[in-house]
């Protein structure tokens, strides 16, 4: 199956929405919470199942047919991730099951062989609680010290202070592509320029970006990047992890088991190059292939024209929000990108969204994942509506009259 | 669905007047409740006169549900036995999680005082809501004067 071709026709996100059969099997749904995941377009749905009729084996062990077919299409789904990402090389994509398991892989491959008493890796007050925990988990090992660069008045990363907070002991910058929790956009050139001038490492958990914009490793020049699938619009449980070769080469297995091995003995074990080295045991061998699909499917669509469907759709939705009595978007610095986190007043963000979906409306109430953030704007909770390739115009007009429908009903 | 199915009016006024909103100058017993999925907190103060309820109130912020439901507990809850109490908590917490038993003998009408909030039972999510000041009502009596913090997750 072909994704369809638009050439240079105008972004059309009512032809998108067809596309996913979630939409026909719900009418109305205004589905406005793909930044926690997203839809599935048929292509990709049907590819897994169509996968799993036709080619389906377990991969790189066998010597019959079926397990060489299996194990070529796992191997041309990580073709896919590098070229979606211009990655130099197919041996730097890792594929694990999201991207919090990314970051762990680097937090305890990289971090645990790396980091010593007193090192210190930056974050950033925009992170998924993804991109702190497994810091924290390897800080009791490694003594390593956590850092958070602050956001500034404007919602957006302080880069002032960022920039006096990247120090001689400074080893890894963490820092979100497009942050969930609120939409804002560090500047990541500026940042991955700072840091390795420092000598840093830069990982950059892209989560949010990679179904946004065109992504282009060695253009940012990041040294990690890590994206999930599911909010790829491919499947849920598998995801990858994209370090650079030397990098990886140099970093330990963190899970041992079958397919990392080059040969195992009671008293030795040598281990796979990367990335089989760190893909113990069965991977998700369809969520790999379904993912590349969903990548084809969107690169077909065309990245900028995803990029700027949902810029329009952001600014739209930005300004119909803001002109709203009683409604305040929270505050996403300079550029705030497909995401629109708000707080109405008189009206707690858990009965919002209980309302809004029974206007059709499906959105995310609560802290996102991002509790030092709602800590830092002093809120515990807010009201997120996310956007993807199938929303409109008139999903956010929808969004809009249910949210003056529930500030009718709660006497505002 | 009508969205009234679970915000009925009584749950409404509830959670924008709440009755017996303020801390009791001497409780003999008190506990903060806390759901940290959405991050509200109520504190509820008991006073106690022997095995009767005398007063009780509460303190804090939730979102309508959680509100409404600490505000109509407070209500109910004075003059109670500490025995009627732990029966309708238990029967409350039944017609929440989706059950319909009778209620307990002598408190059909606290039941049915509480009915309203049996709409939460569709939404697992919100189930949380309208326990959190009943968790922390079992907590303060356990815990007596010095507080205590009981988590709904």
């Amino acid at each position: 199956m072909k994704a369809r071709q638009q050439g240079a026709a105008a972004f059309d996100p009512r032809a998108v929405r067809r596309d996913f059969p979630i939409f026909a099997r719900n009418p109305g749904l205004v589905y406005l919470d793909t930044a926690a995941s997203a839809q599935k377009p048929a292509a990709v749905i049907d590819e897994v199942s169509e996968f799993y009729r036709t080619d389906y084996a377990n991969i790189h062990r066998g010597v019959y047919r079926l397990s060489a077919r299996s194990t070529e299409r796992y191997e041309a789904a990580r073709e896919t991730v590098r070229r979606f990402l211009n990655a130099p090389d197919a041996r730097e994509i890792v594929f694990v099951r999201g991207a919090t398991e990314a970051i762990n892989l680097v937090a305890y491959s990289w971090g645990m062989t790396n980091l010593k008493p007193g090192d210190e890796v930056l974050v950033t007050e925009l992170e998924h609680h993804a991109n702190i925990v497994p810091w924290q988990l390897i800080r009791e090992r490694t003594g390593l010290k956590l850092v958070a660069a602050p956001i500034d008045a404007t919602g957006g990363l302080d880069m002032a202070a960022f920039e006096r907070l990247i120090g001689p002991r400074t080893r890894l910058v963490a820092v979100t592509h497009l942050a969930n929790a609120t939409g804002a956009m560090p500047p990541v050139e500026g940042i991955v320029r700072r840091a390795q001038a420092r000598g840093a490492k830069v990982l950059i958990d892209g989560c949010q970006a990679a179904p946004r914009l065109p992504v282009d490793v060695q253009a940012l020049g990041c040294d990690f990047y890590v994206f999930s699938g599911h909010k790829t619009y491919g499947p849920s449980g598998i995801g990858v992890l994209w370090a650079r070769k030397e990098l990886l080469d140099a970093m330990p297995p963190w899970q041992g088991g079958g397919d990392m091995i080059l040969s195992v003995t009671f008293e030795k074990t040598t281990f796979q190059d990367p990335p089989s080295r760190f893909e113990a045991g069965t991977p998700d061998i369809s969520g790999a292939i379904g993912l590349a699909r969903a990548l084809d499917y969107i690169e077909a669509l065309g990245r900028d024209r995803i990029a700027a469907h949902e810029a329009a759709l952001t600014e739209y939705g930005a300004g119909r929000l803001a002109r709203m009595a009683g409604v305040r978007l929270m505050p996403a610095g300079q550029r705030r990108f497909g995401i629109l986190s708000f707080d109405v007043d008189g009206i707690h963000p858990h009965d919002l969204a209980q309302v809004l979906d029974q206007h059709g409306v499906a959105v995310r109430a609560g802290h996102h994942c991002a509790q030092p953030l709602h800590e830092r704007l002093g809120l515990a909770a807010t009201t997120r509506a996310s956007l993807g390739i199938y929303n409109d115009e008139a999903d956010i007009d929808a969004l809009a009259e249910a949210i003056a429908a529930a500030q009718a009903m709660f006497g505002r | 669905m009508d969205p009234r199915d679970l915000y009925q009016d009584i749950i409404l006024d509830h959670g924008r007047h709440p009755r017996n909103f303020r801390a009791l100058p001497h409780p003999s017993h008190f506990a903060h409740g806390h759901n940290p999925l959405c991050g509200d907190r109520v504190t509820v103060y008991v006073e106690l006169d022997g095995e009767r309820i005398k007063d009780v109130s509460f303190e804090g912020r939730g979102c309508a549900i959680s509100t409404a439901s600490a505000s109509l507990m407070t209500e109910i809850l004075k003059g109670k036995t500490l025995g009627e109490a732990t029966a309708l908590f238990k029967q409350f917490h039944t017609s929440v999680t989706g059950d319909d038993a009778p209620a307990p003998e002598g408190l059909e009408d606290e039941m049915e005082r509480l009915a309203p909030l049996a709409g939460v039972r569709a939404y697992p999510a919100r189930v949380k809501c309208a326990t959190l000041a009943w968790h922390a009502f079992e907590a303060a009596l356990k815990s007596g004067a010095v507080g205590t913090t009981v988590k709904t997750e």
